[in-house]
């Protein structure tokens, strides 16, 4: 099997993605009136405040839990919910404040950012320009930093991403790298020049942080600080990868309509606040003015025009699997969803130019 | 020698709002703010082309609806990621209930 896609940022697929018009395309939207958007569009403290309290509150809380108990099995509990917080619902106080939605005043979103980048162990410098070329060019090969699951699909990856270790192995050493003064290739295609300083002192910073929790964990004799800092990103992070492979996977790439390349999938309520409504993705992409809290709403004025959302995480992986399977030995297939009867048309007269042979 | 040209109504801008107006092949971004002033800007974001004229005015700033990058519309400045290149502004005025811009 011949592997077709080169997902480096500057190689092969980035100069075809240039070339053919698919870098920083215009996107197809669902008409909204204007009105109705702007409605949707307005700022507010207040949901954001009052998520944000519940949030410290329970993560402070099972932080004292973990303290309390550590040593009895009584721990585990507040490991999970801890691991949670900290490891996955971070994920989402990251992503929506690093677009200056979640909160009207702009400090707010600025403070939650950079403690969640932290929680992270990710660069908020790096990640802030990996994100927006991931809205210009979302799942487009060859531009987009932030692909989950390439093809043809690393099963064994993506089940290791449940625990963390990846994403733990990639972030520390990245860090420490930036730390250092060191800038990939990758990196530097997406972060502008003027912005390279900031990529090194960010690093630094949280360097510093695990460098001060290491030595209280020496101090103690105790694995309780870094079972509190850093070690959640491993034990906590399945809810964000359970989550978060959902937005794109198995679906088309190198297409100009996030109604192709993004899922929407109902979720139980806690998913919903630790995922801070993320599930509504199709919406997201095509709106990202649009906070967290105005998606549902989004979602009812504009779900004539999508696919039908999954019922459930569950219906969603069962949907995809198969696809998966199947790109394994043929990596250009996909899942094609079908719009409903009240939605316009995919654009297929561009799209058949760059996806071959779509699954139905 | 800058010539005025006419952009619209006074009451084709809502308040704390913003509309696209295309002439000589160029787009701008009219604006009128929560005290009722106008104002001009170049009509794409500086850091990809999207219109400014489907984003948010908060105040007196414009938020890109592509990556959120913020700009002051009453300066150009540009306030934060990603946006780092600031907005080239035109001047305005109102005359007989038009809003008029004066393009270079």
């Amino acid at each position: 099997m011949e592997k077709k896609r080169d997902y480096s940022l500057v190689g092969e697929s980035t100069r075809i993605a240039i070339e053919t018009g698919l870098a920083s395309a215009d996107w197809y939207h669902t008409d909204v009136p204007r009105k109705a958007m702007k409605e949707l569009m307005q700022r507010s403290d207040g949901p954001a405040i009052r998520d944000t309290i519940i949030w410290i509150v329970a993560i402070l809380g099972s932080a004292a839990g973990i303290a309390w108990f550590w040593g009895t099995w009584w721990v585990v509990p507040f490991l999970l919910v801890y691991g949670v917080l900290y490891g996955s619902s971070s994920d989402s106080r990251w992503h929506e404040c690093g677009h200056g939605t979640a909160f009207r005043t702009r400090w707010m979103n600025d403070a939650v950012y950079q403690i969640a980048s932290f929680m992270l162990m990710r660069n908020p410098v790096t990640w802030r320009w990996s994100h927006a070329r991931h809205h210009t060019d979302t799942i487009i090969v060859g531009r987009d930093a932030e692909i989950a699951v390439m093809r043809p699909p690393d099963l064994l990856r993506a089940a290791l991403a449940f625990t963390g270790i990846l994403d733990f192995r990639y972030s520390l050493p990245t860090l420490v790298r930036n730390a250092f003064g060191s800038i990939s290739p990758d990196e530097k295609s997406f972060i502008p020049e003027m912005e390279l300083h900031k990529v090194v002192t960010a690093a630094r910073w949280h360097v510093a942080i695990y460098v001060a929790a290491i030595a209280l964990a020496l101090y103690l004799w105790s694995f309780l600080p870094l079972v509190l800092i850093g070690l959640p990103r491993l034990y906590g992070s399945w809810h964000m990868v359970l989550t978060g492979l959902l937005q794109h996977i198995g679906l088309a790439d190198n297409v100009t309509d996030h109604r192709l390349n993004t899922r929407t999938v109902y979720m139980n309520p806690i998913s919903r606040f630790i995922y801070w409504n993320m599930n509504y993705h199709v919406e997201h992409h095509m709106f990202p003015m649009v906070p967290y809290h105005a998606l549902p709403r989004l979602h009812e004025l504009i779900k004539h025009d999508l696919p039908e959302p999954n019922p459930s995480m569950w219906h969603a992986y069962r949907e995809v699997w198969p696809v998966l399977i199947k790109q394994l030995q043929y990596e250009d297939y996909f899942l094609k969803r079908e719009l409903p009867p009240t939605a316009k048309p995919y654009r297929d007269e561009f799209h058949a130019l760059t996806v071959p042979a779509a699954a139905e | 020698m800058a010539d005025w040209v006419e952009a619209c109504g006074v009451d084709d801008v809502e308040e704390e709002d913003v509309i696209r107006f295309d002439h000589g092949g160029r787009t701008f971004a009219i604006y009128r703010s929560p005290d009722d002033e106008y104002f001009a800007t170049d009509g794409y974001c500086t850091h990809e082309k999207a219109h400014l004229a489907d984003g948010l005015v908060m105040d007196d700033i414009i938020e890109c609806p592509k990556h959120n990058g913020r700009f002051n519309y009453k300066t150009g400045v540009a306030r934060g990621a990603p946006v780092c290149v600031n907005l080239a502004t035109y001047p305005v005025k109102v005359e007989a209930g038009k809003v008029m811009i004066q393009i270079g």
